[in-house]
């Protein structure tokens, strides 16, 4: 640690953004994404499994959820990308604090998945979606949700630092879809049987998207799922944060 | 202050069973350039990775500017500049971007940064570039940025791996030009090169390096010594009758080029081998149209130390 942790951090977070600058193409491309994954399975692909009443008003958190948990691979990708990159040995020769790197990456990661939410949030209303429950329960739905962001996305950096290689991520990318699905953003476990129905209501994904809906007061939403929803991304930041600085600050060894 | 700017014993390096450093020694003088030169994959790259704390050695005591590269790293980013191989710099953010980052990086503050940041983009002739990012940049420009960034805090000991390779004879010219005002100014500089004439060019030391080890390390004027001081050389009117110059020239040793009809053979006496040639010549008759004596170039040295002719050649 050193006294210049913040500006440090501030430094590699302002990069970021001037990234955004240079593309907005890109950044806009990864907002509507989402959106479209949304209106597909809310419109097109039509009604999840088990689901009783209105499916958008179950589909939407789980939605939320969702995009949260696949920002992962945005984050992967971005940080094999800057490891294959010559800037990668310029910061590393820099006396800057270890890990600002990291701290950049990761704020501007929860940025672009708060203005995600955000622009979700209002497709959702012009969609007739309503959160029900008080502002309280709003706000803290958004924080579950940025914390399971969050925790993936240390995840993901870890997952990153380990592969190396953007080419690498795919890997992970094909399994991420199946991790996402096998849980109850889209349907109910209910519909499942007994033993997939288990593993689905262990899923983070689950335990996020379930006390999300509880909050918002949406189909599906049950009490009692909030520690979980705590729990399980605190419990996989208590793991990965320390895995990854580590991992990067013994880069080149 | 410690002695010596740069201290390296006995490091070590493997990459599987590829020994990339293999008990390399240097030591470099505050103030000095030390060139290190060596062919494709002799460890050049690995040696600056581990002087400017990117790459851990397996073994040996390493230090810059006094501090240790693994237990004191930060201590020893601060007083380095790096030019690295490859351009070091984001590709997607303009010249003055890079800077004004790496500045703050260097904690110099926002202010400071920004003006850091003209100065040295007017410096090195950039400062046309705009908002072009890096990626638009030509391989020249590419590298004169990357020279800025690695100058941002007046570094006390800079690395400068292969800082002229792909450059034109202008953009290497103003790379020789700021090393010889750095070294003006103070700054001691380690730099690898393949080209000899840089070494012989800019620095007060060359380490020869070959298969992760220094093979000789010296001033020019010692290493060309080593291959056994002067040389002569006789270039003959007609390539027809090199056969018969070689067999009655007073010397040993001679190499023959024939495509440029050239003799060449190491001398002891100077002035008794030049006269002796040029006897032997007018008595047999076979008109030369040079003769001459020169130091061994250090394209020889390095023939004579790696015991390779055939990469010389190729490379030549
Ligand atoms: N990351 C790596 N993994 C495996 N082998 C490596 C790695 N880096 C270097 N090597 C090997 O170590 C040896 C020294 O490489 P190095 O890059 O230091 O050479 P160099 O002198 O810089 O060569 P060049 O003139 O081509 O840049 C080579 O045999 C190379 O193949
Ligand atoms: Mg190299």
């Amino acid at each position: 640690m050193t006294p210049y942790v913040l500006t440090d951090s501030w430094t590699m977070t302002r990069r970021e953004l001037a990234h955004w600058a240079r593309q907005p193409g890109q950044v806009l491309v990864g907002l509507v994404f989402p959106v479209m994954l949304l209106l597909m399975f809310g419109y097109l692909i039509g009604g999840g499994r088990g689901v009783t009443g209105d499916y958008v008003d179950y589909l939407v958190p789980g939605m939320f959820a969702l995009t949260m948990a696949f920002g992962l691979e945005g984050t992967m990708l971005n940080v094999t990308q800057d490891l294959t990159r010559g800037v990668i040995d310029r910061f590393r020769s820099l006396p800057m604090t270890n890990g600002a790197v990291l701290v950049g990456r990761s704020a501007a990661d929860m940025l672009q998945s708060a203005v995600g939410l955000a622009l979700m949030t209002g497709v959702a209303y012009a969609l007739g979606w309503r959160a029900h429950g008080g502002p309280g329960a709003f706000l803290g739905a958004v924080g579950l949700l940025l914390l399971l962001r969050f925790a993936m996305l240390w995840v993901g950096i870890h997952l990153a630092l380990i592969a190396g290689r953007p080419e690498m991520v795919q890997a992970v990318q094909i399994l991420i879809w199946p991790v996402g699905f096998l849980s109850n953003v889209l349907a109910t476990p209910d519909a499942m049987p007994d033993w997939l129905g288990t593993a689905v209501q262990w899923n983070p994904l689950s335990q996020t998207a379930t006390a999300v809906r509880d909050l918002l007061g949406s189909q599906g939403g049950e009490p009692g799922h909030l520690w979980a929803a705590v729990a399980w991304p605190l419990g996989l930041l208590a793991v990965f944060f320390p895995l990854a600085v580590g991992r990067f600050a013994r880069l080149g060894r | 202050m410690a002695d010596t700017a740069i201290t390296v014993e006995d490091a070590r390096k493997t990459y599987g069973t590829e020994h990339a450093l293999d008990g390399l020694d240097l030591h470099v003088t505050w103030g000095t350039v030390h060139a290190v030169l060596g062919p494709n994959g002799a460890g050049k790259t690995t040696l600056v990775r581990t002087l400017s704390t990117l790459l851990r050695p397996d073994g040996g005591r390493i230090e810059v500017a006094g501090h240790d590269v693994l237990t004191e790293a930060r201590a020893v980013r601060r007083r380095i500049g790096l030019l690295g191989q490859y351009a070091a710099l984001d590709e997607q953010l303009d010249g003055r971007q890079n800077l004004e980052m790496f500045a703050r990086l260097h904690h110099l503050g926002a202010r400071h940064a920004r003006v850091r940041a003209a100065e040295l983009l007017d410096r090195f002739d950039l400062t046309g570039t705009g908002r072009t990012p890096v990626a638009r940049y030509s391989g020249g420009m590419r590298r004169r940025l990357d020279l800025a960034a690695s100058l941002i805090t007046d570094p006390e000991v800079l690395f400068l791996d292969e800082p002229t390779t792909g450059l034109d004879p202008r953009g290497r010219a103003e790379v020789w030009a700021a090393v010889r005002s750095l070294v003006g100014g103070g700054t001691t500089v380690l730099l690898t090169t393949q080209y000899l004439e840089e070494a012989d060019q800019l620095a007060h030391r060359i380490a020869f390096v070959d298969h992760g080890r220094v093979v000789t390390d010296g001033t020019p004027d010692e290493l060309k010594t080593l291959t056994g001081g002067d040389r002569i050389d006789v270039v003959l009117r007609d390539a027809g009758q090199l056969g018969a110059a070689v067999a009655l020239l007073p010397v040993t040793g001679v190499s023959v080029d024939t495509d440029r009809r050239l003799l060449s053979a190491p001398v002891a006496d100077r002035m008794s081998a030049l006269s002796g040639v040029v006897r032997a010549l007018e008595a047999a008759g076979i008109e030369a149209a040079d003769v001459a004596l020169r130091r061994p170039t250090l394209d020889e040295v390095f023939l004579h130390l790696t015991g390779d002719e055939n990469r010389v050649k190729e490379a030549a």
